[in-house]
Parts: C-alpha cells; structure tokens; sequence
C-alpha cells in the first residue's frame, strides 16, 4: 500500500488549477511562435503575436490567460494499491478546485442547474472521470475547459458503411459550423468506436491525448494529419480572421466498438491550451 | 483609428470590416443574464441602468480582480448567445458591440437598419485586453457575479471590425 496524504492531494490541485489557468506552457508558447512564422496575412500574424503576448502578460502578473477559467475537469488513473490518508479522494478534489479558483482569482463559472443557472460560487462541482489500475500508481490529468469552445462540439452516431470519410467529413462539417466561435487556433479531440457516453470521453481524452501512453497507430496517424492538412486548408485562420492557422493539432482516440455501431465525436479546445498531468 | 465615446454613428460609416480600431472612454459589459433582464426592462418600458444610445456594449463576464490589479482578465464571450436579444438593444441606439464570432442573419439586418457596428475583440486574450481597463464600476445586477454589467473606462482598447456598415463581415470574405 502506498500512502498519500489527503492535505498533499489538495494542495496539488490547488496549485495546478492555478498554474494550468495562468501560466501558458513552453508547448503553447512555441505553438505560437511556429504559427506567427507561417502565416503571411498581415491581421493573422498580428492576431498571434497579440495571442503570444497575452499569455505572457498572464503568466507575469499571474492572472488567468482567459478570463474563462472553465470547468475542472479529471481524468484520475487510481492504483488499487493506493490509500490517502485523512479523507476521500474526491473530496481532495473538490477541495483544491474550491481553493484554487478562490485564492487563484480564477472565474466561477459553474451553474448548479441548467434551467434554474444560479451560480455555485466555487466553480464546484469539477467532473471527474475515475479509471481503476493495478498497482501503487496515482496519475492524474487536469484540464481547465472553456466553454466557448465547448459548445461548439457534436458527437454523431455513424454507421460502419459511413468509413473514414464519413468520419474525416463529420470532423470538417463540426470546425466549419464552429468557424470563429471557438477562439481558433483549435485542438480538435476526435473519439471514434466505443458507445454513446463513451465516445464522448474518447473525444475530451483526445485532447490530452499527449498525457496519456497510447500506442501509436499508422492509421490514426494517417487520420490525424490529413485531417490537420485539410482543416487549415479552410481559411478559418486566428481567430476566424483567415489564415494558414485554423487548428493547432488533431487527435483522434479509438476503442471497439458494436458491430452495428460507429460512433464519433469531435470535443473542440480552443488556442489557450490548459491542461498538466500530476503523478503520485 | 481611435474612437472616443459617446460615440456619434456618423463616424461609424469610414470603418471597415476587417480593420482594427481602439476605443478610449467608457464600455459596458453584458452578457448572458444580463442580457435578458436588460431586454425584459426595455419591454416594460422601465428605466435602464444606463444610456444605451450611442453606447458600447462589451459582451464580457471578467475574472475576479487580484489585489493591486484593476480588473481580473476580460476577454470577449461567444456573442451569437446574445442574438436573441441583440436587436431590441440595437433599436435602443447602441452604437457599437464587442464580441467574439459570427452573428445571425437577423442581427446583421438589425445592425444595418440602426447604422451600428460589430466588432470582435480577441477570444482569448483577456490578460491583455485587461491591461487597458483603467477602471471598473458595478452599474446593475451585481448579484449575478461576472455576469453583472460593468462600466469600464478603457484606453486604447482594441478591437477589430467584424460587420460593418456597408454590410460586409470579414468572417464571411477574408
Ligand atoms: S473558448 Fe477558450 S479562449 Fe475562447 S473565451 Fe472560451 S476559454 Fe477563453
């Protein structure tokens, strides 16, 4: 058995909700720098080099990158051989969000029900996904996720006959229909197999999908960078401006699925990529 | 291009899609909530918490303020959220919106009928479009948060042309 301390467990959540939110990570930095050297109109450069230049005001004063701090969202990988100590795990969890978006200065953007919207004043609850491993392992993904972006996704359930190109076009139709409204550059998650509920999570998974080991299929592969190449093909560009930058990256997860079954779902992140992984 | 407020409409006409401007003086932000209660007052004929002629209405819900800063980051929301209620703002004379992507068709119209504007300010740059907040003051529904309308003094607040008045919108044609 290995131990964790409960206190240990929410101050990393405090701490990396905060960090996650206002200090961009030297990948987003360099995602901005690689898109002001490729593109050529004038306005789509400017827009980038004012997207790089907020990220930096935001980790120098320590304020968020934007001021929609989102939804926390876990993706906890949970050792059966792991005990923490002093309390419950997601009370750990919902402990750090509370303090992190209060003492961070982080938004609450957290209703506690969508018809009645009355705001629950601590950004709680998160959403937390719960996944059992072997072992003394404790692994867990954060995500700070905005809902601009959010609501932009769509999730399709396809058929086997629909093939590769279905996929590919359902993905092109989503960004399309999305055009400016997700503070492009985008990541786009695509999930693609498993059922209803869980091609969902494939897709947000996706979007992290750096932070998880997966092994790495040539077809997928195939996938994922045609689909780059055919999405910043659009003219979208920074901020729907136009442009050669209209998504960072694409990822697409797969899983089995039912033989009548063929589910996709395209989960779409917005430029301000905040996401870390933390392991115990 | 520097745009002082109140705004007069008649300088509304020189601008175009797609070029960038900077406002100083003084915006509003609404969004959401804020939104429906405004359009709900118009309707019953009430008194508004603030001029809406020739003003600018920032679709913004800021992050809370950190001690010895002005205001918390404050970029733009998704603004076709505010469609349903944007014309009965527009026909109340204001003059220039600020959000982030593309609007209704019949926002467009209302827009061109009430020779207003709408601009877009960088989704996702709200630590920057922060640094030109000099001030900020609660003028209604402080209960509802960010989603409280703010008045905020700005300074060279910069934003860039999305439909302008001849009825192009560089969403549209880049
Ligand atoms: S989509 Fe992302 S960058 Fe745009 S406002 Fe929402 S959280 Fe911020």
């Amino acid at each position: 058995m290995k131990k964790i301390k409960f206190e240990d467990l929410v101050k990393v959540i405090r701490d990396s909700v905060i960090e996650i939110n206002c200090v961009p990570s030297p990948e987003l930095i360099s995602k901005y720098n690689q898109s002001i050297e490729n593109e050529d109109n004038i306005l789509s450069k400017q827009v980038l080099l004012s997207l790089k230049e907020n990220a930096l005001i935001a980790k120098e004063r320590m304020i968020p990158i934007c001021q929609d701090t989102g939804t926390a969202v876990f993706f906890i990988e949970y050792g059966t051989e792991i005990n923490i100590d002093g309390g419950f795990i997601y009370d750990a969890i919902y402990e750090g969000v509370r303090l992190g978006y209060q003492e961070g200065y982080l938004r609450k953007s957290i209703v506690d029900n969508p018809l009645n919207r009355k705001n629950t004043g601590n950004n709680l609850p998160p959403i937390i996904h719960t996944k059992l491993i072997e072992g003394e392992n404790l692994n867990i993904v954060v995500l700070a996720k905005g809902a601009g972006s959010e609501n932009m996704s769509s999730l399709k359930m396809m058929t086997p006959s629909d093939g590769i190109e279905g996929i590919k076009n359902f993905v092109l139709e989503t960004v399309v229909k999305a055009g400016p409204n997700p503070c492009p550059p985008i990541t786009v998650g695509v999930g693609v197999g498993s059922n209803f509920e869980g091609v969902a999570l494939l897709a947000k998974k996706a979007l992290v999908k750096d932070l998880f080991e997966t092994v790495e299929d040539d077809l997928i592969m195939e996938i994922e960078a045609d689909l780059k190449m055919k999405l910043n093909e659009l003219n979208i560009g920074p901020q729907g401006f136009g442009g050669k930058t209209s998504v960072f990256d694409v990822a697409v997860m797969m899983e089995p699925c039912h033989i009548a079954s063929m589910p996709v779902a395209v989960n779409i992140n917005c430029h301000v990529i905040r996401h870390k992984k933390i392991i115990f | 291009m520097l745009l002082r407020t109140p705004i007069d409409k008649k300088v509304l006409k020189d601008l175009k899609a797609g070029e960038q401007i900077h406002i100083t003086g003084t915006i509003y932000t609404a969004r959401d909530s804020a939104h429906k209660l405004l359009t709900q007052l118009i309707k019953e004929g009430r008194k508004l918490p603030f001029e809406l002629k020739g003003s600018i209405i920032y679709y913004a819900g800021p992050a809370p303020t950190k001690p010895g800063e002005v205001v918390g980051s404050i970029g733009p929301t998704t603004s076709y959220r505010m469609d349903p209620y944007t014309p009965d703002i527009l026909n109340e004379g204001a003059a220039i919106l600020i959000g982030k992507g593309s609007r209704s068709d019949f926002v467009k119209a209302s827009l061109l009928q009430n020779n207003a504007i709408y601009c877009a300010a960088l989704g996702g740059a709200g630590a920057l479009l922060a640094s030109k907040v000099k001030n900020i003051s609660v003028v209604a529904f402080a209960e509802l948060g960010p989603e409280a309308i703010y008045k905020l003094e700005v300074e060279e607040f910069p934003v860039i042309v999305v439909n302008d008045l001849e009825g192009n919108d560089i969403y549209e044609n880049h």
